[in-house]
């Protein structure tokens, strides 16, 4: 093999502190180097061209660069070794710049040191094998998963730039909460009215595949190339024959058996249902635990109404595979319902503000519900538990969040403008009823955000009380608020007719286990973990997912859509070629050596490392190894150091080589 | 008189992300720390077999140091959990093999501190120095340190004298 | 069934009617009390709040004896020396140097781990089933309001026994002698404790709100299984009535006295005679008479 060994001075840079003549005319002693030269500055045209040339000239193997970090000219002497007709991965940098010129002060034992760095990086170049690139083909097709206000705009921005869009959804329509909202901050138009149309264009749209009443399965495979598995859920409703008339749900005899979780349980539904009359797709679903059919065998009403013969009590799920190149996670939240805690939560709950046992204690998304003109008070302000119109109503924020005795240590963020927006909506309906908040802090950071807080307090006549309140309990009808004013510095006692919990927004109840489908990280909240907090808030560590709106932190509707659109553009930059390509450090497997002990699996962060079956001649398994996918496989070689018989190695920084660096110590 | 003029040789294995670019900043931010560390580049500190540390004292390394990035700041999420285990356990193996456990020291250097790189290196350098060098496993050493000739040492003037012979 | 007992102080005092009944309680239910010899305060009220290591040692010595008398369980039925025992136990048991403290003063190392348990634990130990089967006579005239006061439910993460703010332990109890407890608001609000001599002003306020309310929610008698509560409420009543003219007596008993009645014992067995409010269940209301 003819190493080729090429000292730069980097102007005085190296030169100064390491005698760099002396370093390449050592170097020419090395075992298996033909030419060690020194240069002032190797990365300028000149530089490349001496190496491109003593490569062409004299059939050079490999080089070694003595110059900067790796970081900064690895990719020019790469390129330069291209041009000359070597490997790029015949190339390697000894650091004589950030690791020894700029770092010492004595010529000679920098000078030393120098040759040992050169004297590694050589021995490890002769064991460096020929690499190629890995081009994987990218399937241009993108999931999105959840159908709220960011999956509808991810998935509109995606299909409008002309690639196709599988839309799933787990409830039987699509609109997410935003659909619940009665208005939205801070400009109080109606949320239905802007997010509806939004519906319809998805539903419409000759790009989007819309999979409502669907979960995800299995996610298999790797950027631009997973394999998606849905669960279609059945409908007991053919979707291609039923036209939304709606005349089974409203003949349907079994009216008050569950609760309408679209309104938040404040309403009933028959047993077959459409969860609000704007929902997209319209086409019902019959809940199978309260349909009498299903009971008994007998009613069957629906299919005695239904002229389009859509119903089909015998319909099963369906599981149906998508080739799938990006994914777009828009799963969303929760709201944190204080009462209904899992016996192994370690979240307390607020027992002392009685929610879940007296009616007219209500969370945020309840009270939605009451003020929105589709709901089930038809917008006008009424308790649910006697119907009367509250005079007087307690809105209390941070119940759940900033609170880790209790709930949750983070700040839900979006409480103290929906709270704002709350005790107005009831101010503009209720004109003698009195609005009281309390509160820990006003955080209303936002365009227009805090001007509205202070329209509801100064226009409005909201009262403001800085204190948290102990307990809540009811009296001659009336629920008895007792709190503190910590700014004057004494306890209230407030008569409310009504009082709402602004309750954290939490994730989703199953968000982990979708997390463990898909392989990506959560928080120890189920919140989805982005790459970089900063530097990559909407990718996912994993390739090719992609998060958009509340399943990664509690966010309000602007930023969840401005998240959806960049997790849009992130999917577009991947169908932006047709190939993907990325550098081939990734481990390989020893087949005959591999014992199938599968540590390796184990291990792998990725999920890279996949069970292969070996056969004889006669086509009978006879032993199983490790196979690494390399389009999962990041390449950071923690299998390698785990595997017993050292039969799984890192390409590029293979054993062999990192003993030669060792050895040349 | 080799025992007075000895300078320890430590190996530094260390991560692509974290801490070789630690040392990086080391340098762009000229601090300056002893010549006797010679970093190996890994991908992650998670890749980083007990062999490679075995390997390095066998061929003549008084003192090693490992490092990666900080716990949760993994480029690759986990790998530093698995390092941080390995090492835990291994490092008190190394009684059993007859090396002093001080010789061996891990740390977690992030991209941006480029100080602390330089602390931990100053660190293992007077430590090692303090214990002296290694002599453990010298007779394996010298059975194969002649596959590679020392040649920062070699008289200029015999390589001149070479290169002279040869053209002729 | 033997069971370690530690009185306290108040059950040979102000409360020895909780004693008495307690014991005949827990004969009739086939279980029976070793009480700790030598057993000393349990290191409440003044110790706790001027030194922390001697309320540590006074507690934690009374669970040594335990320890040294063999014994796996002790029963602390006051709500005071169940929360100062309790306390104690986890400190010394999360934190090593208070621990050694404690054993240094005590000249002993401490072993084993004592559950200590408040009367409800008690009766959930020996076994709901028996009381049941041992029901003579159906408390059916009785409206309860079971009040568990502040230190019997709280710290809630140490004491790990029932919800802090909603509990219903008490009631199950309650309901097992065919008694009705009802629902109301004031169950785990402070009664003023310690006030009692210094503010007694405070204490008849804060213990009047508490009788109020479990009056307008249709109670005909409260239940606790605190010695100080059951000071407050019964006794301070008198007081009570002179500071506010239109208060009505209202019985205060405490859960062993009901229970005791539920395995026929009658009223001056229990003790209940020694109450200021006197209470007979003869004279109750009938069920139906109230229907």
């Amino acid at each position: 093999m003819k190493i080729g060994v090429f000292i730069c001075h980097c102007g005085e840079n190296i030169g100064r502190t390491v005698d760099c003549p002396r370093v390449a005319k050592a170097c020419e002693w090395l075992p298996g180097v033909d030419v060690s030269l020194d240069y002032k500055y190797m990365c300028s045209d000149p530089g490349q061209n001496m190496i491109k040339d003593e490569i062409r000239k004299r059939k050079l193997d490999a080089i070694v660069v003595g110059s900067c970090s790796p970081h900064m000219h690895e990719k020019t002497f790469r390129k330069a070794a291209v041009d000359a007709g070597i490997n790029p991965f015949l190339v390697e940098i000894a650091n004589l710049r950030e690791h020894c010129s700029w770092v010492h002060d004595d010529i000679d034992s920098s000078t030393d040191k120098a040759i040992d760095l050169v004297r590694m990086a050589v021995e490890k170049v002769k064991r460096n094998v020929p690499l190629t690139t890995i081009e994987v083909p990218v399937t241009k097709r993108t999931l999105v998963i959840g159908g709220g206000i960011a999956g509808i705009q991810a998935a509109l921005d995606v299909a409008n730039a002309g690639y196709e869009v599988v839309l799933v959804e787990k409830e039987p329509s699509i609109g997410g909460h935003m659909s619940q909202l009665s208005e939205t901050f801070p400009t109080l138009d109606c949320s239905q009215c802007i997010l509806t149309p939004r519906m319809v264009e998805v539903y419409q749209h000759p790009r989007i595949k819309l999979m409502t009443y669907s979960e995800v399965e299995k996610v298999e495979g790797f950027i631009g190339n997973f394999t998606v598995t849905i669960r279609k859920k059945a409908r007991h409703i053919d979707e291609d024959k039923c036209t939304g008339c709606g005349l089974c749900i409203t003949k349907c005899p079994t009216k008050k058996k569950a609760f309408n979780s679209f309104e938040e349980d404040l309403a009933y539904r028959p047993a077959v249902y459409v969860p609000f009359p704007q929902a997209v797709p319209n086409i019902p679903v019959i809940d199978e635990t309260i349909c009498m059919y299903y009971k008994n065998g007998k009613c069957g009403m629906c299919v005695k109404v239904c002229g389009r013969e859509a119903i089909d009590f015998h319909q099963q799920d369906k599981i149906v595979t998508e080739e799938i190149g990006a994914i777009i996670v828009a799963t969303g939240y929760k709201l944190y319902k204080i009462d209904k805690k899992p016996d192994d939560s370690p979240i307390k709950g607020y027992g002392e503000y009685g929610y879940g046992k007296y009616k007219d204690v209500v969370d945020g998304l309840q009270f939605e519900r009451i003020a929105s003109a589709s709901g089930p008070t038809s917008g006008e302000f009424k308790r649910p538990s006697d119907g009367k119109e509250p005079k007087k109503v307690v809105f209390i924020q941070c119940v759940g969040s900033r609170d880790e005795s209790k709930g949750f240590s983070y700040c839900s963020k979006i409480c103290c403008m929906y709270t704002a927006k709350h005790a107005m909506l009831y101010k503009h309906k209720v004109h003698d009823g009195e609005a009281y908040v309390f509160y820990m802090d006003i955080r209303s950071g936002g365009k227009m955000y805090d001007e509205f807080v202070r329209r509801a307090i100064e226009e409005d006549g909201v009262k403001y009380i800085r204190g948290r309140v102990s307990r809540i309990y009811e009296k001659d009808g009336k629920y008895i608020v007792r709190g503190e004013d910590t700014i004057a510095g004494m306890p209230v006692e407030i008569d409310a007719d009504m009082v709402v919990l602004a309750t954290a927004m939490i994730a989703q109840q199953d968000a982990s286990e979708l997390a463990q489908t898909i392989g990506i990280p959560y928080d120890k909240y189920g919140f989805y973990n982005e790459a970089h907090p900063k530097l990559r808030p909407i990718e996912s560590t994993t390739g090719g997912v992609f998060l958009a709106g509340a399943c990664q932190s509690p966010k309000d509707i602007p930023e969840s859509v401005a998240m959806a659109s960049a997790a849009a553009a992130k999917a577009l930059v991947l169908f932006g070629s047709d190939k993907l390509e990325r550098e081939p450090v990734v481990a390989y497997v020893n087949e005959s050596l591999c014992a199938g002990c599968f540590y390796c699996k184990k291990v792998c962060p990725y999920g890279a490392v996949e069970v292969k079956e070996v056969k004889d001649r006669n086509g009978v398994v006879y032993k199983e190894v490790a196979y690494v996918n390399t389009g999962l496989c990041q390449g950071c070689g923690t299998c390698t150091a785990t595997c017993p018989s050292k039969s799984v190695e890192l390409a590029g920084f293979n054993n062999e080589e990192i003993f030669a660096q060792i050895a040349a110590l | 008189m080799k025992e007075q003029n000895w300078e320890p040789k430590i190996i530094a294995f260390v991560c692509n992300w974290c801490t070789y670019t630690g040392a990086d900043l080391a340098g762009t931010s000229r601090l300056k720390y002893p010549t006797n560390v010679k970093l190996i580049r890994v991908m992650c500190s998670g890749g980083i077999d007990p062999v490679f540390i075995l390997k390095a004292f066998e061929r003549g390394a008084d003192g090693i140091l490992v490092s990666g990035c900080h716990p949760n700041d993994c480029h690759y999420n986990a790998g530093n959990f698995h390092a941080r285990r390995r090492w835990t356990f291994f490092h008190e193996l190394l009684d059993y093999l007859g090396i002093d456990k001080n010789r061996l020291q891990f740390s977690w250097v992030s991209a941006s501190e480029g100080k602390k790189f330089v602390d931990v290196v100053s660190k293992v350098v007077n430590d090692v120095k303090a214990m002296g060098p290694f002599k453990g496993y010298e007779e394996l050493n010298n059975e194969f340190m002649t596959e590679f000739p020392d040649v920062s040492g070699v008289d200029e003037s015999m390589i001149l004298k070479e290169k002279e012979g040869e053209a002729v | 069934m033997k069971l370690g007992y530690f009185p306290g102080c108040s059950q040979t005092g102000t409360a020895k009617e909780y004693d008495i009944s307690l014991r005949k309680v827990v004969e009739k239910l086939g279980a029976s009390f070793d009480e700790i010899k030598d057993w000393t305060c349990c290191g409440a009220t003044s110790a706790h709040v001027t030194n922390h290591l001697l309320a540590n040692s006074l507690a934690m010595r009374n669970i040594m004896l335990a320890e040294q008398q063999g014994l796996d369980d002790l029963v602390a039925p006051c709500a005071a020396c169940y929360n100062r025992l309790v306390l104690s136990q986890y400190e010394t048991i999360t934190h090593p140097e208070i621990k050694k403290e404690v054993e240094e003063v005590l000249e002993t190392k401490l072993q084993k781990e004592i559950k200590v348990m408040n009367l409800i634990e008690l009766f959930q130990k020996i076994g709901t089933e028996k009381i049941t089967a041992n029901r003579q006579v159906e408390l059916k005239n009785m409206k309860v309001a079971c009040y568990y006061g502040c230190l019997l439910v709280r710290p809630a993460d140490i004491t790990k026994f029932d919800d802090a703010e909603q509990p219903t332990s008490m009631e199950n109890l309650v309901a097992l002698t065919g008694a009705k407890p009802v629902d109301w608001n004031y169950k785990v609000e402070c009664c003023g404790a310690a006030h009692t001599l210094a503010r007694r002003d405070i204490v008849l306020d804060l213990s009047k709100k508490i009788l109020d309310d479990a009056k307008e929610h249709g109670a005909n008698v409260m239940v606790v299984a605190c010695p100080m509560c059951h000071a407050n409420l019964d006794m301070r009543q008198r007081a009570m009535k002179r500071e506010y003219p239109d208060h009505k007596d209202f019985p205060v008993l405490y859960l062993t006295e009901l229970l005791g009645l539920a395995l026929g014992m009658n009223e001056k067995e229990l003790g209940i005679n020694l109450h200021t409010v006197e209470f007979n269940y003869k004279e109750l209301p009938s069920e139906k008479a109230a229907v």
